[in-house]
């Protein structure tokens, strides 16, 4: 370049400018295809996908949580039922100074300690963004009140929601279980069934007994509403709806009568008892003394509630019908006898003279019998009226476990009934077998001696005493043992009726014996004839009694009770009427003593009712239990 | 007889072509703003309102003879600058940043007078300095951009000091910056990015990081662009409709009317409505480079092309900001967003376009 003027050139000038305007115009052009080729890019070859994201932006699915099925008992009495009700929610997120707002809400709407007390403990188990009720069942002036002041209360809502109730509460407890809010863990299960889409918007969950096994049929289908959203979440049409699904609707095999006379029959009694109609496996009654209040936990149970329930030394908790492991005791016997029976190694004739003890060839130690000096001469059906233990003794000896093993086994001893609950216990039916693999020692006679009399290593559950009853009463022909009699079907749909499990093939006059055996145990001479004092029908039964080792591992000493928690347990079985049995029962009564003197009166009540309609006198701590709604 | 000769003195200094052109993009911004306001007429007669003032400039400017434009370069660029100081000193602050200067009667925005007179200054600077161009011209022709980008960058208004800045490299390059020099600046653009990187306030560094990963913040200061993406990318071929957009309608779309225009009308029209948009474009930028061959000046080279390539680059920022691959620097869309200040400034650099035009025609002829 030169500094110096210089004439104006023009036409280089106007060359150069030119040079530099054509390169500008490529520069615009490539500048203006990569627009192109970017909007195409975004367009054509991603448009699926940004279309989705558009979609998503705007499209809100929103669950329909279906109502729940009702639970009926066998004659349509509602046990489980759904109640239109308001509560008051919160969405911790949303709230930034949650202690405040709860005080502030405290002055519209009564919050009782119990109910901050289930807050902080559903706080403690909550998923994120869930909302939490801080107040259940709002009366219609506090919906009132508060809805007027809701602009205050940014992350509060009032929603409708049904609630679950067990009208009989405390009575149907252990059989029905309870729903309650659904949990981490119940989630991830959920999500690993492929169940979370089905739970969207449901926040409860069957946790135990029928809610939890027939938790599928009663939840129902979740329907779903598509909502178009505006930016700020504000819904601007509906789309599409899909309808939900009601759960279906469950009838149990449970006469609810019957139930809560048997509940009321153990009076202050703990046990269980199980009644089943022999003829299809029905459960007509299905009792675990004491219950609990299942109301309490559908919301979340508050932590002092908890700790009574679960720190009282009546385990309230425990299903003892399904779950409490007991030595059968003498209920043993009929199923002995039958044992002894089908091996030959007792005919109906034979008999023994009792001297009141047994002993083992070549050791002189004594097995006594429950009675001093012994019965005398004792066949084998005096060996079940009177409860002779020294025809067991020496009837089990000759037997040896392992065929015990195999034949009592048939009657469903030592294993899973199968009924339709979750958690059952499968009792204990010793064998030399089992004992090497348990214990690593070989079975000695010893212990068959006490086994003959339903001691020693053997356990059953109430629910397995009353299958073997059930059993036994309908002739060896067995039935699953199941609560629920009908799920909801369609009209033209029916129920299959059940199928028998298997046939014992008992021989009739075995048979004949046996429940002849056990039809005098209820008359005089028999081990029951004080409960079964003038009764119109006939009563096959059996007295048992427990023994309790001892104030078990890890329970405090309590000087007041040590000595009612060290009694036996006071067992009786039975079946009636005996000729063509509708009902067979086991109940037992935990530190009952004798069989006959606690049990047996509670399965007469149970049989008066269930088979004459009479209502046994009421008792006194009825009235008590109207105080149980304040807490 | 009369009307027709009315309409030939109103014609007179009006380019058919180029106001073809510009009609059909301010009839698709009718349209979108329409559709973007979520049917909201008010808007349209707002735009309607800007237009018909835009149009009034432009039709004055047009009507000037070149040689006033020469004369008013320096008074309007020194005025501009004060302004800009009186900004810096007393400005009103809106949404943090300062850029409005309170006239009593109104509020004014002196960083848009600049972008007309920051190149008008330095065209009329080379057109002075022509027969001998050194340098140290170019040094202080650099100077009189640099002085008002770097306050404007301050206020901070990075869309603005972005399109200026480039308005006035384009007089540079067209004046014929000698390539080593170009490349050489680019150099040290490079290597002093770091410190310009500092000189950024936090939004600013924050909306070019977005760039390159706007899911970073997606409910943040990506969502703009997030969103922006969705609406282009979900219009498909043919686009869902007019007045059909989800992303538009349902509020999805920050700055519907105004920054993000694009997204609304690509939701709306597709790729194939995009092809044409960016057609009226490529027609106008085509009409005003052959204007800018055709002027017979060194001035109104420069003039001509800067302001068209200054509107091809405001046109490029804005849909390249929308479809993702500029950062969200507020830059709207030029004739088709909706502004009054913007609207009129674009047709006040179309009026100066004409007036380039017809004023030599009639030397011609």
């Amino acid at each position: 370049m030169t500094p110096h003027v210089e004439l104006k050139n023009h036409q280089r000038e106007r060359y150069l400018f030119s040079l530099r305007l054509i390169f500008c115009l490529g520069f615009v052009t490539v500048l203006l295809a990569i627009l192109v080729a970017r909007t195409f890019y975004l367009q054509v070859w991603k448009h699926e996908y940004f279309d989705t994201m558009a979609e998503s932006n705007r499209i809100f699915v929103v669950p329909i949580v279906p109502n729940r099925g009702v639970i009926t008992d066998r004659n349509g009495e509602v046990l489980a039922r759904n109640y239109a009700g308001y509560t008051l929610e919160l969405t911790p997120e949303k709230i930034p100074d949650l202690n405040a707002t709860i005080a502030e809400i405290g002055k519209l709407v009564e919050i009782k300690p119990k109910d901050l007390r289930r807050f902080k403990k559903l706080m403690s188990e909550r998923r994120s963004l869930q909302t939490l009720p801080v107040k259940t069942r709002l009366t219609d002036e506090e919906l009132a009140r508060f809805a007027a002041q809701r602009y205050r209360f940014p992350g509060v809502e009032i929603k409708a929601r049904l609630f679950r109730e067990y009208p009989l509460s405390e009575t149907t407890s252990h059989l029905l279980g309870y729903i309650g809010r659904i949990n981490q863990q119940e989630l991830d299960d959920l999500d690993k069934k492929g169940l979370a889409g089905n739970y969207m918007g449901s926040d409860y969950i069957g946790k135990t007994g029928i809610e939890e096994r027939y938790e599928k049929e009663m939840h129902g289908v979740t329907g779903f509403e598509q909502i178009e959203v505006d930016a700020g979440g504000r819904a601007v049409r509906m789309l599409s709806r899909t309808a939900p699904q009601s759960g279906k609707d469950l009838q149990l095999t449970l006469d609810a009568g019957l139930q809560q006379v048997a509940e009321e029959a153990f009076g202050d009694y703990r046990g269980a008892l199980v009644a089943i109609d022999p003829a299809n496996g029905e459960i007509l009654s299905f009792v675990s003394k004491p219950g609990y209040d299942p109301n309490l936990f559908i919301d979340g149970i508050d932590t002092e509630s908890w700790d009574a329930l679960n720190n009282s030394p009546d385990v309230p908790l425990n299903n003892r019908a399904l779950r409490g492991q007991y030595p059968p005791g003498s209920t043993i016997k009929p199923f002995m006898a039958l044992t002894g029976l089908h091996f030959d190694i007792r005919s109906p004739s034979f008999s023994i003279s009792d001297p009141g003890y047994f002993t083992l060839q070549g050791s002189s130690h004594q097995y006594r019998d429950w009675k001093t000096g012994g019965h005398g001469k004792v066949d084998l059906f005096k060996s079940i009226v009177v409860s002779c233990d020294t025809y067991y003794y020496g009837l089990a000896t000759e037997l040896g476990i392992d065929r015990m093993h195999e034949y009592l086994e048939q009657f469903g001893f030592g294993k899973h009934t199968g009924i339709d609950l979750k958690g059952e216990t499968s009792g204990l039916l010793p064998s030399t077998e089992w004992k090497k693999k348990r214990y690593q020692q070989i079975w000695y006679p010893g212990d068959t001696v006490s086994a003959g009399i339903g001691q020693g290593y053997n356990l059953v559950t109430p629910l397995q005493l009353a299958f073997a009853t059930a059993t036994l009463a309908n002739d060896g022909v067995a039935y699953r043992p199941h609560l629920v009699k009908d799920i909801q079907h369609a009209p033209d749909e029916k129920p299959a009726a059940p199928e028998p499990l298997y046939d014992l093939q008992i021989p009739a006059e075995h048979l004949a014996l046996v429940k002849s055996a056990m039809q005098a145990v209820v008359k005089p001479g028999g081990t029951a004839v004080g409960a079964f004092w003038g009764v119109p029908y006939p009563v096959a039964g059996k007295t048992g009694t427990a023994q309790v080792i001892g104030v078990k591992q890890g329970e405090k000493y309590d000087e007041d009770k040590v000595s009612e928690y060290n009694r036996d347990h006071a067992w009786f079985i039975a079946f009636a009427p005996a000729d063509k049995p509708r009902i067979a029962l086991a109940v037992l009564a935990e530190n009952g003593g004798h069989g006959g003197s606690t049990a047996a009166p509670i399965a007469r009540k149970v049989l008066d009712y269930y088979l004459l309609g009479k209502k046994p006198k009421p008792l006194q701590k009825v009235i008590e239990q109207a105080g149980a709604e304040d807490d | 007889m009369n009307l027709r000769l009315i309409k030939q003195r109103f014609m007179l200094h009006l380019d058919p072509i180029l106001l073809s052109g510009l009609g059909a993009l301010l009839l698709v911004s009718l349209l979108t703003l329409y559709s973007a306001s979520g049917g909201n007429e008010m808007r349209v007669f707002g735009q309607l309102g800007n237009i018909a003032i835009g149009f009034v400039a432009l039709w004055i400017v047009a009507n000037m003879p070149l040689h006033w434009l020469m004369r008013i370069a320096v008074p309007v660029y020194v005025l501009g600058m004060l302004m800009l100081v009186g900004v810096a000193l007393f400005g009103e602050i809106s949404h943090g940043a300062r850029r409005w200067l309170n006239l009593g009667f109104m509020n004014f925005q002196p960083s848009e007078l600049m972008k007309v007179a920051v190149p008008l200054m330095m065209a009329w600077y080379f057109e002075k300095h022509e027969a001998t161009l050194t340098m140290k011209n170019y040094v202080i022709a650099t100077l009189l951009l640099l002085l008002p980008v770097t306050l404007i960058l301050r206020q901070p208004d990075l869309g603005t000091s972005i399109l200026i800045a480039a308005s006035g490299f384009y007089v540079l390059f067209l004046a014929g910056l000698s390539w080593r020099v170009i490349i050489g600046l680019l150099v040290t653009a490079a290597a002093s990015a770091p410190f310009l990187w500092n000189m950024l306030h936090e939004y600013q560094r924050h909306r070019i990081m977005m760039l390159f990963d706007p899911s970073q913040d997606a409910l943040g200061k990506g969502y703009h662009t997030i969103q922006g993406m969705i609406a282009v990318g979900s219009g498909g071929l043919l686009g869902k409709g007019y007045m059909q957009g989800t992303q538009t309608h349902l509020e999805f779309l920050p700055e519907r009317t105004t920054d993000f225009i694009f997204a609304v009308y690509s939701e709306e029209f597709g790729f194939v409505g995009n092809l044409f948009l960016l057609g009226l474009f490529a027609f106008v930028i085509g009409r005003g480079f052959m204007i800018t061959a055709g002027a017979s000046t060194y001035f109104t080279r420069l003039m001509a092309g800067s302001i068209t390539l200054t509107f091809f680059t405001y046109a490029f920022v804005n849909m390249g900001m929308v479809s993702g691959i500029l950062p969200v620097v507020g830059v709207p869309l030029p004739l088709v967003s909706y502004g009054g200040t913007s609207m009129l400034t674009l047709l006040l650099g179309f009026g100066v376009l004409m007036s380039i035009h017809t004023h030599q025609r009639l030397v011609k002829t």
